[in-house]
């Protein structure tokens, strides 16, 4: 099939691209703000380097994260209402199946896996489901220890407090490494860039 | 020992740091990016966040339940050693002043101040609730006391009231709402692992509420107000968002 036979795809449309970008600087306000509260109790023999932290001290970095969650949360139930309703996810997301992950995986890795800015490959499909599955439990983690009394169903589904806490803290970790491959990913085909902005281009000559 | 003296140590340090820190909300690393005073109190982004605290507050507010319990404990699950904390280091605690008494204020009935005889004299509950720092970690301890809801009762305070407030000997200051100041696990507390209160832990009364953060948890209690105006406290005043509602 060649691509002038394919039907047009209308690449990411303005719901997608707006919310994308509106959750990005959210979760990154989320994870930066969430080191400092991390840095006041460390789980683990390190720190995050004071001046990458956002708010300066405890009690800012905490209302950064409390501020920043109602922007996540509602840019994510926009968005999952929109993929869920447009079609985005049944269109572009499924089916997710492992032999073509294994397949364009491999592909990747050794730089022969083109990029058809029309369709997601088999690795961004799961790459992008897994971050999207990552973050609702990080919102949904996050929300049990902020309220592990009035949502005590939901603290004690993440195992309790102290457990909720270590989860919260490897979903982030998750997130964060999706946030380099992305970004990897990025720098490597630019042009995909400029599609998560401007949307797709367009197909016609201009009037 | 040598541990021990080392965790000390840390924590000193992360006392001088939280004081050295404390000039209000300010931006942190992208202020650095963008040129903004550290220092201000009045940028845009410091207003901003101070409004999604309030927001935050009356979320909370709404949120809460007023029969809704923290889980509770066992004996043998109870944290030890427990962990000590203030916003000063502990050779800083102060023994009880030999005058103590606990005064009431506001919108009561009786005024009267209560010592601590006649605080024993109340009906007496006790609770193994996990404890929640702001800053994450938790511990699991006892504590035993007055139902907070049976002394506003007792003094006659207006249970319509916005706030009731709590004014310490340790220079310490905090402030809670009506509905978890009459919620059935918050105490006055007498007892802390079964013993009276020691100055370390908050003698002769500490507030011990399961359904908020540590840090609302005042310890060294001197004075009660109810009142309808916004009492804050002194981490509240800094940034801490009041409501901390666990």
């Amino acid at each position: 099939m060649t691509p002038a036979q394919t039907s047009p795809l209308p690449g990411p449309d303005i719901v997608v691209r707006l919310t994308h970008w509106v959750g990005a600087a959210a979760m990154i306000c989320m994870i930066l703000s969430g080191w400092q509260i991390y840095n006041a109790s460390p789980i683990l023999p390190f720190l995050f380097p004071h001046w990458i932290t956002l708010g300066g001290w405890l009690g800012a970095g905490i209302a950064w994260h409390i501020a920043a969650m109602w922007v996540l949360m509602a840019d994510g139930l926009i968005y999952l209402a929109w993929g869920v309703l447009s079609g985005h996810f049944r269109r572009d997301l499924w089916p997710i199946s492992p032999r073509a992950f294994i397949r364009d995986l491999i592909a990747a890795l050794t730089f022969r896996l083109k990029h058809d800015l029309t369709r997601y490959n088999a690795v961004q499909k799961v790459l992008y489901a897994g971050v999207l599955l990552a973050a609702t439990l990080a919102v949904l983690s996050g929300l049990s220890i902020w309220k592990p009394v009035q949502l005590g169903w939901l603290t004690a589904l993440f195992g309790g407090y102290p457990t909720a806490r270590i989860i919260h803290f490897c979903l982030m970790s998750a997130i964060t490494a999706f946030l380099f491959v992305h970004l990897t990913l990025v720098a490597l085909v630019p042009a995909t860039l400029r599609h998560m902005i401007l949307g797709a281009p367009r197909r016609t000559a201009q009037p | 020992m040598k541990d021990f003296r080392k965790k000390f140590a840390t924590e000193i340090a992360r006392v001088e740091r939280r004081n050295f820190l404390r000039g209000g909300l300010s931006l942190g690393a992208l202020s650095l990016l963008a040129g903004c005073d550290l220092s201000s109190n009045d940028s845009l982004i410091d207003r901003t966040l101070w409004a999604m605290l309030r927001f935050n507050d009356r979320v909370q507010a709404a949120l809460f339940d007023p029969n809704k319990l923290a889980e509770t404990f066992s004996r043998a699950q109870i944290t030890k050693p427990f962990r000590w904390n203030a916003y000063y280091p502990m050779a800083q605690i102060r023994a009880v002043p030999a005058d103590w008494k606990l005064d009431v204020s506001g919108l009561v009935d009786d005024d009267t101040s209560w010592d601590l005889p006649r605080l024993l004299a109340m009906p007496q509950e006790s609770q193994i609730t996990r404890h929640i720092c702001v800053e994450g970690w938790s511990q699991i301890g006892e504590w035993s006391g007055v139902p907070l809801r049976h002394f506003l009762k007792a003094v006659g305070a207006d249970r319509r009231a916005r706030y009731v407030a709590f004014e310490c000997f340790d220079d310490y200051s905090s402030s809670i709402d009506m509905a978890s100041a009459l919620h059935p696990q918050t105490l006055l507390a007498l007892d802390f692992e079964t013993v009276p209160l020691t100055p370390t832990w908050g003698a002769p009364v500490r507030l011990r509420i399961p359904t908020k953060l540590g840090f609302k948890n005042p310890k060294n209690i001197a004075a009660i107000t109810v009142t309808n105006d916004y009492p804050g406290g002194y981490w509240e005043d800094q940034g801490y968002n009041w409501f901390s509602g666990s």
